[in-house]
Order: structure tokens, then sequence, then C-alpha cells
């Protein structure tokens, strides 16, 4: 029976995303307890220094596809490949990070391998030699015990979640696998990339996010909230009625359908805990609310809370926080 | 131009949802069901494509039980043409792909599509599977998560904007195609007085498996690829603590708690 891990190690911008080393992490426990080897698969063009950092987690080998065919992301071209990176280690389990790409590729590569996959799982192990998941369903308002049956078993965890590995020396072989894509059957490719503005840490993929709801009431006022995220190294985000009300982008929405974080600190000001909002941020380890309102119900699902005026509150804060940490 | 638009019927945004005593199924009883919302977007773009074209058709899918088919007369309501509910009691427990493997083939029934468009994700299940799966089946190219789509000109091609971390991808992609939609892409629009009216005469077509060229191995709980275990509430979180004092003092003693009790920081 096929054993062994295989774990997608998405590239951007030539280098490893952060979330490939908490699959690498996650992989390593499901070989403990008898999963088999971890391998890594990276897809690309000229993605050399990606494969040197991912020859760094500890795999027992890196396979890597590369190519002018891969240039660019293309869903096809991408399912082709990790196709035939499966069929050459062999593996039973594959992992993905549960981001836009590694969403995107696993829902079509487990079609054409008529393979179980799991969405943005909080939990992998395994039972009696299955994958074994947990993972938020209905928006996270419940979550979902799951068994795979099937011959291959794939999941995508969700950021945060697993124990990154450290790494350490370039030890992982590396096996490049031939795959011939004609450019004629590829009818989906990204032409181009469009940062959101600056160097800002994605929300999704923060260790620290500091949120603001309509009680900020203007989108300037949003700059003490950044400013605050900058002393911690974190992103901002805003609540639904935030956004609605337009202070802030969509695009920073934390919520049901907004984004979904799962950061070690979250931070909410000013923002009253409607459901919606909950189950976009309630896994976070430690959840600090500032609010005028005693009775809002963000301070049932937080760790610390202080009822107050956020105006008055967030410079303190911001203030006190750089005295802590040294920084200017 | 011929669209198909996926649409499923799920709990509402604010719909409190309870473990059954089962503990392997949901409390359905009391629970208000609505278009899932990402959908809405799905069959708004459709009706836009349409209108601005001309000499195109909107049909809406929706798989599941009965009330499949008022999310159905809510997109016939805001324009839809055609309306297709597909419902078998062998489709139940179906995996996402045993449930793609049934629409593709739906698809194809009716002629096939220029273009298929759904949500990102249902927000029940929340498995953002089914469309690339359909995508896969019928040999589309896909684009996942778009805020933004054009058309060209002669129908054969279309630029899209897709979010991903940290910023937005523009995929080109050649027609036919599966697109799945995201929040930001319209504003739906409410289904008006008229439009309701009209949407309770139409006929709905009605698809089951006896329709489809598939084996009843291939579709619901015959092709499962997994077995739920069971449902879990969420974690308890430990109480708050709640810090007095003045903004000054609260935010010293926050910064301090985090450092030192929570370790966050």
């Amino acid at each position: 029976m096929a054993q062994g891990i295989l774990v997608f190690a998405e590239v951007r911008e030539g280098q490893l995303k952060a979330i490939n080393r908490e699959l690498v992490g996650a992989a390593q426990l499901l070989a403990a307890d008898g999963a088999g080897d971890v391998f890594v698969a990276l897809v690309g063009d000229g993605i050399d220094a990606a494969v040197e950092q991912a020859r760094t987690l500890g795999a027992s080998r890196v396979y890597t596809v590369t190519g002018p065919a891969f240039a660019q992301y293309a869903t096809q071209a991408w399912t082709a490949a990790l196709d035939a990176v499966l069929d050459a280690c062999g593996a039973k389990f594959v992992l993905f990070g549960a981001t836009a790409m590694g969403r995107d590729l696993s829902a079509r590569l487990a079609a054409r391998r008529a393979a179980a996959l799991f969405t943005d799982c909080t939990e992998v192990a395994l039972s009696d030699g299955n994958l074994s998941v947990r993972r938020p369903v209905y928006s996270g308002k419940v979550y979902e015990e799951r068994v795979a049956t099937s011959e291959i078993q794939m999941a995508s965890i969700r950021a945060n979640v697993y124990a990154p590995v450290a790494g350490g020396e370039a030890t992982s072989e590396v096996q490049a696998v031939d795959v011939s894509i004609d450019a004629a059957s590829i009818g989906a490719r990204v032409s181009a990339f469009e940062a959101s503005g600056g160097d800002t840490v994605d929300l999704t993929e923060a260790e620290i996010v500091v949120s603001g709801g309509r009680a900020l009431k203007s989108a300037e006022n949003f700059a003490i909230l950044q400013e605050l995220a900058e002393v911690l190294g974190g992103a901002v985000g805003a609540s639904r009625a935030a956004v609605d009300a337009g202070y802030a982008p969509h695009s920073m929405q934390v919520g049901q359908t907004g984004k979904v974080v799962n950061p070690k600190l979250y931070m909410a000001f000013g923002i009253s805990g409607a459901i919606q909002h909950l189950v976009g941020m309630r896994t976070s380890k430690v959840i600090v609310a500032v609010n005028k309102d005693e009775n809002a119900p963000i301070f049932q699902v937080a760790d610390y809370g202080i009822v107050g005026d956020l105006f008055e509150v967030v410079p303190k804060l911001t203030e006190a926080f750089r005295e802590r940490l040294g920084k200017n | 131009m011929n669209i198909a638009v996926l649409v499923k019927s799920v709990p509402d945004t604010e719909a409190r949802i309870r473990i059954a005593g089962d503990g392997a199924s949901i409390e359905t009883q009391g629970v208000k069901f609505v278009m899932n919302p990402y959908d809405e977007f799905a069959v708004e773009e459709a009706i836009r494509i349409r209108d601005k074209r001309g000499d195109s058709k909107v049909t809406v899918i929706s798989m599941g039980p009965d009330r499949a088919v008022e999310v159905l007369r809510t997109a016939l309501a805001m324009g839809a043409d055609e309306a297709v509910h597909v419902s078998d009691p062998a489709f139940e427990g179906g995996s996402p792909q045993a449930d793609a493997r049934v629409l593709a083939e739906t698809i194809r029934l009716i002629g096939g599509a220029d273009l298929v468009l759904g949500g990102k994700q249902a927000i029940d299940d929340d498995a953002s599977q089914v469309c690339a799966a359909i995508a896969e089946y019928l040999e589309m190219p896909q684009a996942q998560i778009v805020t933004e789509l054009t058309l060209s000109d002669d129908g054969a091609a279309a630029t899209a904007r897709r979010r991903v971390e940290g910023g937005d991808e523009i995929v080109e992609l050649r027609l036919p195609a599966v697109v799945t939609c995201e929040k930001g892409l319209n504003e739906p629009r409410y289904a008006s007085l008229p439009g309701i009216m009209k949407a309770k005469k139409k006929e709905i077509r009605k698809v089951t498996l006896a329709d489809l060229p598939l084996e009843a191995d291939q579709v619901g709980s015959a092709a499962a690829t997994s077995r739920l275990v069971r449902y879990h509430p969420l974690p308890e979180r430990p109480p708050v603590k709640m810090i007095p004092g003045e903004p000054a003092e609260q935010a010293k003693e926050l910064v301090r708690l985090l450092r030192e009790e929570a370790k966050v920081i």
C-alpha cells in the first residue's frame, strides 16, 4: 500500500512561502505516526533559491518541476506537474496550504486523482492508516471530524496552526520530474500580480492582527491601528460594519464573508462581535477586545478586555508596546 | 452565449448551527435557508453579462433537496432565464467530486455552457471544491475567487482578477471556462415584485440520476471518499480578564499580561 506524505510547497516571488514550513511540520507529525516519508514538491521557473530553502526542511526528497511553462501560475499546468510528482513519489497523502493557490490546485488535483480532499483543516492525524482531520464548517460555527477512505488522501491546512520546522542544512536530495506542457492545452494563466499596497503582512498569515470596527468612524482613523500594527509587526483588519461603511477595503475584512484569520494575537477595537465576525477570528490564540460597551459580545470570546474609548486606549497601547518592545 | 450558474441553498449567515443528538448531523428545524451569498454574485454577474451581450441565456442549476427550488426561484426572480433542479435520493451523501460529476453531466445535458459561474465556496460545508472539479471533468480552465471579470467582445476569452494573499492575480482565460465569484465582483440586485411573480410561474426542470449517463456507484454516498465521524462544538474559550483603570494604566497592564502571562509578544 502506498505510503508517504507529499507537501506542495508554494513559491511566491521566488521564495518559499512561510506556510510551507508549517506544512512540513504537520507532515513530520504524520510521519512520526507511521504515514511514511516526507516529500516536498516545488513547481516553477527559476526557483533554484526556493529549492535550496526546501532542501533544509528535513524532507527525504525534494521534487521539482521546472521550465518556462511554469513561469506563471496556471492551474492546469500545476495540476499536471503535481500529478506527475505524485506518480514519481507514490505518496498516499498530499498536504497543501489553505491559500488561494493551494485551494485552487488541490481541488483540481483531487478531482483528477479521485482523492478525498479536506479544505482548511485545523488538525490532521492518522486513524488506522487513513487521514483523519478536523475542519471548521458552517463558516466556523462548528467543526467536523472526517476520515478519508480513498486511495489518495489530501488536505489543505490553515496558516498558523502547526509549528513551522526550523530547518537545518540543505540535506534533502533533489529529483527533477520532467513534465511537458502543451501550451495550447492551458486555458488560464496568471498574467500579472498586483501587490495590495506596500510591504504589509498579509492578514491570513499575520501572527498579530489589529482590527477595527465601525467605532473607528472614518477611513482616516484607521491610521492609529496602522501605527499600532507597525509597532507589533502585524496586519490591520476590519469588521464587516467598517467595510460596509467604507472605512476599509473588503480585502481587510475579517469574518464570514471576509477572511478567516488565525493569529497568535488578535486585537479588536470597537468591534461588537457579531457572529459573522467571531467565526473569522475565534481560533486566534489570544484575543484582546477594547470596546465602550461592556456588554459587547466580543468580550465573551476575548481573553483580555478593556472597557473604554478606543481613541484614548490605542495611542496609550502603541506607546506601551513601543516602550516594551524597545522600538522608537 | 450560454451561461450556467451553480447555486446552493445554505443556512442563513446569521443562523445558529446546532449539532443534532446523534453528533453526526446538523439540526435543520427552524433554520432559515437562503441562497449561498457567494452564489448571488455569480447570478448577478451572469445576468449582467447576458444583458450586455444580448443573445445569451442564463441557466441556474441547483443540486439538493426540495428547498433548492426556493433558491432557484430567487435566481429566476433576479432575472435568470431557466432553472434546473438536480435531485435524486441516490445523490445524497456524495463527496464534492461526486456532486461535481453530477453537475458536470447536468451542464452537458442542457447543451453545455460557454461560461460556468459559481460562488467561491458554499458557507455550509465550506469545501470550495465543486467548481474546480467541474472544470476538471468538463476539461475547462478555471479562475477562482474572482472580484472582476471582463469578457472579450467575441466571447472567446476573459480576464479575471482573483484575490490571493497579499494582492490580486490577473488571469487570462480562454472560454469555455469555470469562474468562482468573490464578494466585490458586483452588487447583487434584489428581485423585483414583477420578477418574483414571473418566477413563480416558470417551470423548473428536474434532473435525476436516470437522466444522466452515470451509474449509481458514481454518485452520492456510494461514491464517498470520506466518512464523517462527528461534529464538534467550538472549543470554549476561557473567561475574559477585564483590565480596570485609566487608559494609560490599562495599556501598560495589558502589555505586561501579553508579555508575561500570554507570552504572545
